[in-house]
């Protein structure tokens, strides 16, 4: 179990936006995961997009790492802002734009 | 083995027995679901924590027996 928390760990230490997502960014497996996928395109930000498909132990192990159930999720220098409702709940009131702007990642 | 949207609004309101809740089936199938809750419970609480309340309150259902439940909370004032 804990191969997958370091692998996780890896990938959040090395990049500042993490997208866990079914599929990837150019070809999203998912209604939810392509909506925050667009908006992170939108905003015009660079993304590191994790297909959690790639394995079952992956896909439960984010699940586990983060205590959150579903996919997608999305994180910020290394911190969960949350899934597909609370992103676009966020971008819908300004809020993702000002975390990106205050993080310096919005260019 | 989908919800029905008893099963659901009863889980929901045990855990949150002030909450006001709009609980829609949106697809017709008892799969997708979205669900608005306002409650005193979630007062001072970060929307991801808020969110966490909920799926807890699901008992694990989330992401399982239950696909998609597109899902807002807002705190009650007064």
């Amino acid at each position: 179990m804990d191969e997958i928390n370091k692998k996780i760990k890896g990938i959040l230490d090395t990049n500042d936006i993490v997208l866990f997502m079914k599929g990837t960014p150019e070809a999203p497996q998912c209604g939810f995961s392509m909506a925050v996928t667009n908006i992170l395109k939108h905003l015009n930000v660079k993304f590191e997009g994790i297909n959690v498909l790639q394995s079952d132990e992956f896909r439960q192990g984010i699940k586990d790492f983060t205590d959150w159930p579903t996919i997608p999720q999305l994180y910020v220098k290394g911190e969960f802002v949350g899934g597909c409702d609370i992103v676009k709940e966020m971008f819908e009131k300004g809020e993702l734009k000002k975390l990106l702007q205050d993080k310096s990642l919005l260019s | 083995m989908a919800l029905t949207k008893n099963e659901i609004s009863n889980m929901i309101m045990s855990a949150f027995p002030d909450a006001t809740l709009e609980l829609v089936d949106t697809a017709g199938d008892s799969n997708h679901y979205s669900a608005k809750i306002i409650s005193k419970i979630f007062n001072g609480k970060s929307k991801v924590e808020q969110h966490k309340l909920v799926y807890k309150a699901l008992k694990g259902k989330m992401g399982n027996e239950l696909h998609a439940l597109a899902l807002t909370t807002e705190e009650k004032n007064g």
